[in-house]
């Protein structure tokens, strides 16, 4: 069990993520919980990599035990695409305000509702 | 750790979410350097916590800072992701066990990484930039992607703004 100690931390991280994209209706919200997610990831890839009595992978001629610089490479390239889409995802929370002046996600379907009776009365828009 | 994430989940108001997973991120920094990833935690400090901060609280400047109270009880979720982590912990038990060198991790392509092929001592930085070069050009991409994405978002935003006032 205590071996696995690092796995399960990252389990919990990552469903504290997944529960807060689920359970919350607000835009913002989910955005955070994803990156909640998306931390539990780098914590996925990078505790396997550890050894015990290594050191960060700097190569020193007094050092010879390294952890595996592979999953820091990865996790390296996945926080900056993290932050992009990160950004991405806000730019369109925004967008979605300014549209229907809301980010919860049950208005929006409220109101998208409320368009498709207006149009089933009165004929699509032009 | 825990702590900042429970209290993510619970709070309502949108500014102290986007403090306390400012908070979290530097949590996961320290632990990132505990795990040997310096430059892993590095960059999360910088662009986990502080970019991403930046990012949310831009963001809330242009939206409402709290969220609604939800309609209803949030059990179906719940019930889903205590089922997802039941599952997800019985499979991490066949994983290999924390640091064991044996691991097939420390077996594949990291010994020869680590033989400084390229005469750069930081290994992180000769494999991103050496050995998988084409992974950060691939990201390269996306990011100038989702720039190009944000622009054309929010630039047509301001043309009809434009478009309002006259």
């Amino acid at each position: 069990m205590i071996e696995h100690f690092s796995y399960i931390v990252t389990v919990f991280l990552m469903i504290t993520g997944l529960f807060i994209v689920m359970a919350r209706g607000n835009l913002i919200k989910k955005l955070i919980g994803l990156s909640v997610f998306q931390t539990s990831v780098y914590l996925l890839y990078v505790a396997p990599g550890k050894l015990v009595g290594g050191t960060a992978p700097i190569l020193a001629p007094q050092y010879s035990v390294y952890s595996n610089p592979l999953p820091h490479v990865l996790i390296l390239t996945a926080i900056v695409v993290g932050v992009a889409t990160l950004a991405l995802g806000l730019a369109l929370a925004v967008r979605i305000r300014e549209a229907y002046g809301t980010i919860e996600e049950d208005e929006i379907t409220e109101l998208d509702n409320k368009v498709e009776v207006l149009e089933e009365q009165t004929g699509p828009r032009p | 750790m825990a702590f900042a994430v429970l209290a993510l989940a619970r709070t309502r108001n949108l500014f102290a979410a986007v403090v306390l997973s400012g908070a979290y991120s530097f949590l996961m920094a320290t632990v990132l350097v505990a795990l040997d990833a310096v430059d892993v935690a590095m960059t999360e400090a910088a662009v986990g916590a502080g970019v991403s901060t930046v990012l949310l609280l831009g963001a809330l400047h242009l939206c409402k800072s709290d969220e609604a109270k939800p309609a209803h009880r949030p059990w179906l979720p719940l019930s889903v992701s205590v089922a997802t982590a039941a599952l997800l912990v019985y499979g991490a038990m066949g994983l290999p066990d924390f640091a064991d060198p044996q691991a097939p991790i420390h077996q594949h392509v990291a010994p020869r990484y680590l033989q400084n092929e390229v005469d750069v001592p930081n290994v992180v930085t000769a494999v991103l930039a050496s050995f998988r070069g084409f992974d950060t050009l691939g990201e390269v991409t996306v990011v100038f992607t989702a720039g190009a994405g944000i622009i054309a978002l929010l630039r047509r935003r301001k043309h009809k703004r434009a478009g309002d006032g006259q």
